[in-house]
Formats: structure tokens, C-alpha cells, sequence
């Protein structure tokens, strides 16, 4: 199904890209009125293909290397650059993290996003998922954005909790864990992902989208764009800026509270056999006594 | 004692699998209540009762068609009337942003992917697919998000005394449901989270109709099939049978992985099974680090023998 769901999304794209000059010339006439405004949140984790690790002491993940922009969170931007492509579109990428997130930004802002806000400030080291909502939306609130588009689920947390919350938190119509989207006339449309199939979904805008990893393949950043991101503006906001207060924010206060972290025992080496002609047949005696078949 | 509230999710008006599992999840915390929603919730208040609910809170009426937001509305509704500690919902997408919602209107903390709670309300939780293994207390009502077949045994049968809730009133933005598709044929088999054997094809199956000795094998066990990402990227199964990083994680008695490298994502999604088995023709792979019987071979050889030798074990 996956491939299939890309191919549209492509030939999607193509039919864009004929188009496009004719949107240009929508846009000098109507001038910026009505122009729609996107937020795409992103988030720095560790690399998967590292070994990540929780620091035993803080009981927080280990993030002091092979940070990455998680991938999901390139497709996410990638959407909203083909909706910028499609309709007048302004693409503002949002972090929270450390100082060291403005590199993931810069690289979103490479791809094509036009600008970038970055929450930072030490207070919020260990937040929990409730806190992070609370603050993303403290970000977005008074900022008129028509669609906030996010990952399903980042690959260090695995909560996929951050978006139905934000949802909550400003009052947006969520349509979640899509693999296709279409924006069009002001209404999002797209397929929700079930465990044992998928739900068409819609709703007006503002609303708040999450996607999955087959909703499409992110572009690769040109030299042009890696050039100009250097250019685009990244607005800091810290703690005060949000209206936050000292006493809700970071793990001292978090909802959620980590009390033991125990890693795994590696596992011991077990048989290994070439095939000589039985293997099928050892292993179907090695599981019966077992008794695992 | 204080109740615990359930999420119930009902299929066809029934309350679902995993439902008498929350159930006992609720009992090591308190008093297990229902909170159902939908056409005919009050019907089920008998089942339900019979699950282990004291209470039955029901809120009735047709909300087929709004996404989340009537499970939440009807929740903050139960627990303002029933002043719980502690709230179980599913693993599904929709029990687990319904469980979210919830923790941000009524303040409380979201655990999710939970696979254990203790009398003292603490639960476990995995990290970086079983890497790690976390312990966790939660401020507020604490909501929890229950991984299917992590609890064992049963709530006993109580009364499910039927309170009505109304939440006409609702007028949370929310996205309407135009139409759902499910796919018949996955049904047949067990889901990955829920089934003993899970097996798993990966890229050395090399095509979408040979991946068809995949469903051989599954059915010859009875085990939940899956695949690797490379297989699903490579279009040769549906994406919701990924186990992995990005898919779902799988700990069953049994993981047999054939023609699957053992990339990092994919072990994330599936190192915690019990016992491993993998099927390589490469003896240099990864997944062979962590199998507990590694076979080194062409699968189109040993996997057919293997079918046929589980076979000849059954009918004799």
C-alpha cells in the first residue's frame, strides 16, 4: 500500500509544480490577504541507528551525541511544503529543546520552511509529554496558525501523546495518525492509520494534524536552500516568554515521574547452525522441546 | 476504596478483547469502572458487570462519526462524578489520544505503553524497545495506556450499577469520521501485540509473491504475522504489519525473523521476545547476535521443511 500512497503523493506534487505559476500570479494580484499559516513541530532525538542509552542518574535520555532531526518530523515538514506549494502558504518550523535544536531548525529551514521558533531555556530540561503540550501551545496560541502539523509518534518517547494534547490544549479539531492529506478550500482530508485498517477523516481548518511515516519521502536539503536558511529569522522564547511558571515547568514538576530505570541484560548467544539439509527440521525439534510449538 | 476507570471499547456493541484485561488492570488499583460510549452503551452494562464493574457509566447516543473527542467528553464526565485515581484506556491510536485528552482536562499524568502496575501505583514501562525498563508514579489522576496482554487474570464479577451520563452538550472541536475501511484478512490471524508466535519476513523474501510463505508459516502456527521496514518499504506486505522502531513492538513467547538483517530499528521493535529465532542466509547479519536458535541458510529450503515438519508434529 505504502508505495502506492508515495506514487500519488508524487504525481500530487508534479500536478503542483505545473500549477504553480499560476498561483504566483494569484498571489501578486491577492497579495498576501488570506495566506495560510503552518506550524510544523520538530524534535531533535537521538540517532536510532546509535545506541541509545537513559542516564542512570537523571533518568533522562542520553543526549549528549549522534542527535538527529527525527524523521518523521521531516515528513511532517515535507506536507506542509507541498501545501505551500499547492496554496499560498507560510511554513514556520517549532522546536523545544536545548540550544543545540537550532541546528535541526536550520536544516527545516533548509528544506523550504520560511521561518523558525525555538523554545529554550534550561527550566524545561526533562519535561514529560503534559508539559511539552503546555508549552508548545503557550508558543502557538495568539499566533494564527491554520494548521499545526506533527510527527504520530517520536522515536525516543513513543508517547505519540504531544498532538492530541496540543489539540486539547488550543482547541483544534485533531485528525491524527494520517498517511495521506489533502488541504484544500480550508478543509483538511486525509486516512487515519487502525491497527486494522484506516478511517477517512476531515475537518475544517484551524485544525491540528499528526502524520505517519508513509504520508511521504522529505526532500533533501539544495545548496540554495542551505544558503538561504542561514538568512531566515528563528525566534527564541523562553520560560517567561510563555507565561509559564517556574513551579510547573521541567522534571522537578513533571506529571509523569520516573522513579526506577533498569537496563536490560544482554541477551547470551544462542545456537547457530548452517543448513545442512535439516535445519528446517532441527529447529522444529529445538521449539518442541521447548515446548514453544 | 476509590474507583478506577475503563475506557471500554466495543465492537458491534460488545465490549472488546482486551477489555477484561483492563478490568483486572483497574483492580490492582481499586474499584474497576466502566465508562462505554455509544448507540447502545447502557446495554452493555450487564457484560460489563459481569467483567468486574461496580459502575457502568454510559453515555448514549449516536457519535460514530466525531474522532476522540465524545470517549473524552464522556471520561471528564465520569471522573468528575466518580472522583477516580486512576484511569486505564487502550493501546490503540484512538484509547490512547482519548487517554492523552483526558490527562490534559482533568490534570493528571499520561503514561503510555504501560505493561505492568503495581498495588502502589507504580507502572513499567519499556524504553528504546526493552533496552530499558522503567518505573514510573504519576501526579493527578494518573491515566494509563495499557499494552494489550501485559496483565494476567481477571476482575471478579460485580454489580455494574448503570449511571447516565449526558454529554449532548459537548462542543469540542473535533474531526468527523466520513467512512472506515478494515481489512478482512488481517483479522484472521492474531494481532502482532495480542499473539504467542509472531513471525516476521524481511527483505530476503525478495518479492510480494514470495512473501506469500510468510502467511504459510504464520497459519501452520497460528502466529501474528509481521515485517521488517525494508518489507514494507519494499511494498511487499501492508504497513501496519511493521514491527519495529516506527511499527509496532512486539514481545511474544516466540519471534521467529526470516530474511531480516536485524537493523537497530527492527530490534528495538521486538528484542524483548522470549526466545528468538532467526532465518539468514547472510552469517554476518545482526539479528543472529541476539537469536536464540540462529539458522544459516536459504529460507526458501529450510522454512518449507520447517512447515512441514510442524505439520507432520500436529497431525501425529
Amino acid at each position: 500500500m505504502c508505495p502506492a500512497d508515495n506514487l500519488q503523493f508524487s504525481r500530487t506534487s508534479n500536478y503542483i509544480a505545473m500549477l504553480q505559476s499560476i498561483t504566483f500570479e494569484v498571489r501578486i494580484n491577492g497579495g498576501m490577504v488570506g495566506m495560510m499559516k503552518i506550524a510544523v513541530l520538530v524534535k531533535q532525538v537521538p540517532d536510532t541507528w546509535s545506541d541509545r542509552k537513559i542516564d542512570p542518574g537523571t533518568k533522562r535520555v542520553d543526549r549528549s551525541k549522534d542527535q538527529v532531526i527525527d524523521e518523521i518530523n521531516e515528513k511532517a515538514v515535507e506536507v506542509a511544503l507541498q501545501v505551500k506549494e499547492a496554496q499560498d502558504a507560510e511554513v514556520v518550523v517549532v522546536t523545544m529543546g536545548p540550544s543545540s535544536a537550532q541546528d535541526g531548525l536550520r536544516k527545516m529551514l533548509a528544506m523550504g520552511a520560511d521561518s523558525g521558533i525555538h523554545i529554550v531555556d534550561d527550566a524545561f530540561g526533562g519535561s514529560d509529554a503534559m508539559q511539552t503540550s503546555a508549552a508548545l501551545a503557550a508558543a502557538l496560541k495568539d499566533k494564527g496558525f491554520d494548521l499545526v502539523v506533527a510527527g504520530n509518534e517520536s522515536t525516543d518517547g513513543r508517547t505519540a501523546a504531544v498532538p492530541a494534547m496540543l489539540a486539547e490544549r488550543l482547541g483544534l479539531a485533531q485528525l491524527t495518525f494520517l498517511r495521506t492529506l489533502e488541504v484544500k478550500n480550508g478543509v483538511a482530508t486525509g486516512e487515519r492509520l487502525l491497527p486494522n485498517g484506516n478511517a477517512t477523516v476531515s475537518a475544517a481548518l484551524p485544525a491540528l494534524v499528526s502524520v505517519t511515516e508513509q504520508i511521504a519521502e522529505a526532500r533533501y536539503p539544495n545548496f540554495k536552500g542551505i544558503l538561504a536558511a542561514k538568512k531566515k529569522p528563528i525566534e527564541s522564547i523562553a520560560l517567561s516568554g510563555l507565561g509559564i511558571d517556574a513551579s510547573q515547568a521541567g522534571g522537578a514538576n513533571s506529571w509523569s515521574v520516573v522513579e526506577t530505570v533498569t537496563p536490560k541484560p544482554p541477551r547470551e548467544g544462542g545456537t547457530i547452525i548452517k543448513d545442512d539439509g535439516t535445519a528446517g527440521q532441527q529447529l522444529a525439534d529445538y521449539l518442541a522441546k521447548a515446548n514453544l510449538i | 476504596m476509590t474507583q478506577v476507570l475503563v475506557l471500554v471499547e466495543t465492537a458491534d456493541g460488545a465490549p472488546v478483547a482486551a477489555t477484561a484485561e483492563q478490568f483486572a488492570a483497574a483492580a490492582i488499583l481499586g474499584e474497576p469502572a466502566a465508562v462505554v460510549v455509544g448507540k447502545d452503551a447502557s446495554k452493555a452494562a450487564g457484560a460489563l458487570g459481569k467483567l468486574g464493574a461496580v459502575k457502568v457509566y454510559a453515555a448514549d447516543g449516536d457519535f460514530d462519526a466525531r474522532l476522540v473527542t465524545p470517549q473524552v467528553a464522556a471520561l471528564a464526565a465520569a471522573v468528575e462524578a466518580a472522583k477516580p485515581s486512576a484511569v486505564i484506556v487502550g493501546s490503540g491510536p484512538d484509547a490512547r489520544e482519548a487517554g492523552a485528552r483526558l490527562a490534559v482536562r482533568v490534570g493528571g499524568a499520561y503514561q503510555s505503553d504501560v505493561i505492568g502496575i503495581s498495588k502502589d501505583a507504580l507502572v513499567t514501562q519499556q524504553a528504546f524497545g526493552g533496552a530499558f525498563t522503567v518505573t514510573a508514579s504519576g501526579k493527578g489522576v494518573q491515566v494509563i495506556s495499557l499494552r494489550e496482554h501485559s496483565i494476567e487474570g481477571s476482575a471478579p464479577a460485580a454489580a455494574g450499577e448503570l449511571v447516565k451520563l449526558d454529554i449532548s452538550g459537548d462542543s469540542t472541536p473535533f474531526a468527523k469520521i466520513e467512512s472506515k475501511q478494515t481489512e478482512a484478512t488481517a483479522s484472521e490471524r492474531p494481532s502482532l501485540q495480542a499473539a504467542d508466535i509472531v513471525v516476521s519476513g524481511g527483505r530476503g523474501l525478495g518479492s510480494k509473491e514470495k512473501f506469500a510463505l510468510m502467511e504459510e508459516l504464520a497459519d501452520t502456527l497460528g502466529a501474528a504475522l509481521g515485517a521488517s521496514r525494508a518489507a514494507v518499504d519494499a511494498g511487499y506486505c501492508e504497513h501496519n504489519m511493521q514491527v519495529g522502531q516506527t511499527g509496532t513492538t512486539v514481545s511474544p513467547n516466540l519471534y521467529i525473523a526470516v530474511g531480516i538483517s536485524g537493523a537497530i530499528q527492527h530490534l528495538a521493535g521486538m528484542q524483548s521476545s522470549k526466545t528468538i529465532v532467526a532465518i539468514n542466509k547472510d552469517p554476518n547479519v545482526p539479528i543472529f547476535d541476539i537469536a536464540d536458535f540462529g539458522i544459516v541458510g536459504d529460507l526458501f529450503q529450510v522454512v518449507p521443511q520447517f512447515i512441514e515438519a510442524v505439520k507432520v508434529r500436529k497431525n501425529g
